[in-house]
């Protein structure tokens, strides 16, 4: 039962990852690549990791929802009405990425990987809690203090406007 | 359910990934494709969490910062899109050479 | 607590469609133009339901079908899926260790249901509605995961029946009321209604409402008033003790508070005019979220203090 859920979702997760290089529209591309992370969430809860597959779901649908607005905003023909190939090096990529899949399929079928150390926790998310907020905690107050600075600099990177000068201020023009 | 076949798929998504990033000309598409290699790196992560060393909360912690680091990724590369077409009118990486030597 | 099989989502979409109707009905009878007696306004939502059905669907150029359709059946699939984690009294169809994350998770596919909706109809109006939709989630969303954040810290647990256990002495709306009224203001937001009505809103000839028809439109209607009853039957389990009550079996005070709080939230909906998106940003990010944070911070220092 397990396995047939495993199979089907990674054949979802690949598929969709495959469509989002392959749809004209670009609207289909990025809810191909919000089900490509649905179903790796989908496969996080197979292995009894329901808080991270959750979050996975939560944090990649409002990411890929956001990546909608600026797909339609950067691309020439979001919509793909219009079909055009806006690749490079296709052939050199292909044998890349190819190369790339057969290494990593041989190492992850060949590698003699060890056997399981411990069994895992009633609650996951118990212990990934404790972690987090005991033996881990400088993980996570380095995380914080990055994602401080890159709120930070995306905002002086992308806003074009000042502290003071809001959108709906009367003194602009 | 076995090891293999989680890296097994962890593989796949990668490379997918992989090609879009080295094929795609438009910024945003070559961050979709960052995106979904990132994506493989989670399934890899969980895995060998669940199937090599459940007890240590390791694993956990390596998916939570590599969710972290995607959306990084996501915030700061929209950020730079966005300065680089306001600046330059560039929405493709053939456009940007600024950094070329 | 206890867990059925599968089936027992039926009896979830059941009372989810019945209080989205009494909904639906109530909002029909405090609107005025709905009809000269009181029984033809509340009547409305069933002669509309008739009406739709009947109607034939109206067709756009290139429009994107597929994605159209999956943004339309969006909110109503997602209050579906918020329910089944929520108790009904002392059952509960799916008992989720992580239900408040799900909760959460579930209303951000709204963010790509409503967009779906905008975009996939291929006119401009309804466009316009999934950009706003998008803007203004981008203002309630932060203060929505803090305001669930509060009840899970107090209760020790992201199940929903720990959460409402851990109310057996106290409602946790006594001692987290800024999280309740955010959380019912996140409420009116995701299903668009209220002073969060922009991304339908009449100035744009109804944003995402405006080309749909038939049964795709009933759809949509549906599942905003079935977003309203899942907020409110959510917002009975985290903050006015679930089915705890005096005399009356559980099931039917969960669902008499449930229909109290979705009554509320449908008498405030036309009492408050439209927020325009950068309002909401503000009254959100520099009211309701510093707010919030006060409340979580709050009751994480009780919860430590009782240990």
């Amino acid at each position: 039962m397990a396995v047939v859920a495993f199979v089907v979702l990674a054949f979802v997760a690949v598929a969709s990852g495959v469509a989002v290089f392959t749809v004209d529209s670009m609207a289909r591309a990025t809810f191909a690549l919000a089900l490509s992370f649905v179903a790796v969430g989908g496969e996080l809860l197979l292995l009894d990791l329901g808080y991270l597959g959750v979050v996975t779901v939560l944090m990649m649908v409002m990411e890929m929802a956001l990546m909608a607005v600026f797909m339609v905003m950067f691309m020439m023909n979001p919509a793909g009405l219009m079909p055009m190939s806006m690749l490079h090096n296709r052939r050199g990529s292909l044998a890349v990425s190819v190369g790339v899949f057969v290494v990593l399929a041989a190492g992850s079928v060949f590698v003699p990987w060890p056997t399981r150390r411990g069994e895992p926790p009633a609650d996951p998310t118990r212990a990934l809690g404790e972690a987090i907020m005991g033996s881990k905690m400088l993980v996570m107050m380095a995380v914080s203090a990055v994602l401080f600075a890159t709120m930070v600099a995306a905002l002086v990177l992308a806003t074009a406007r000042g502290r003071y000068d809001r959108a709906d201020s009367p003194e602009r023009p | 359910m076995t090891l293999p076949m989680f890296l097994l798929l962890a593989s796949a998504l990668f490379s997918v990934g992989l090609y879009g990033a080295l094929s795609q000309q438009a910024v945003v598409m070559v961050m979709m494709g960052l995106e979904l290699m990132i994506n493989g790196v989670t399934v890899a992560a969980a895995a060998l969490w669940w199937f090599l060393a459940p007890q240590q909360p390791d694993g956990q912690v390596l998916v939570l910062v590599v969710i972290a680091a995607m959306t990084v990724e996501m915030a700061m590369g929209f950020a730079v899109v966005t300065l680089l077409f306001r600046s330059s009118d560039a929405d493709m990486t053939d456009m940007a050479g600024e950094l070329r030597g | 607590m206890t867990t059925g099989a599968w089936w027992g989502v039926l009896p979830a979409a059941g009372v989810l469609l019945g209080v989205a109707l009494a909904a639906a009905a109530l909002a029909g009878l405090l609107d005025p133009a709905g009809g000269s007696t009181l029984a033809r306004r509340a009547g409305r939502p069933v002669w509309e339901t008739a009406r739709l059905l009947r109607q034939r669907r109206r067709g756009v150029v290139a429009a994107d079908t597929l994605l159209w359709r999956l943004g339309l059946a969006g909110p109503l699939v997602v209050a579906l899926l918020m329910v089944v984690v929520v108790p009904l009294g002392d059952r509960v169809a799916a008992d989720l260790p992580v239900g408040v994350v799900w909760f959460n998770a579930m209303d951000v596919l709204l963010w790509a249901a409503v967009w779906l909706a905008g975009w996939g109809s291929n006119s401009a109006y309804g466009l316009v509605g999934g950009y706003r939709f998008l803007a203004q989630a981008l203002g309630y969303e932060l203060p929505l995961m803090f305001a669930l954040t509060a009840p899970a810290v107090a209760a020790g647990s992201l199940r929903i029946a720990d959460v409402v256990a851990a109310q057996r002495e106290l409602w946790f709306v006594v001692w987290m009321p800024v999280a309740f009224l955010v959380f019912l203001g996140a409420v009116l937001a995701f299903s668009m209604s209220g002073p969060f009505a922009y991304p339908d809103g009449r100035d744009v000839a109804g944003g995402v409402l405006t080309e749909p028809s038939g049964v795709d439109r009933l759809i949509l209607l549906a599942g905003r008033y079935a977003l309203l009853a899942a907020g409110a039957a959510t917002a009975v389990a985290l903050f006015l003790g679930g089915g705890s009550g005096p005399l009356l079996p559980a099931w039917l005070w969960s669902l008499v508070k449930t229909l109290a709080v979705v009554a509320a939230l449908v008498a405030l909906r036309g009492r408050v005019p439209v927020l325009r998106a950068d309002r909401v940003m503000r009254v959100a990010w520099l009211g309701a979220l510093p707010a919030t944070l006060a409340q979580v911070l709050a009751v994480a220092m009780l919860a430590v203090g009782r240990g």
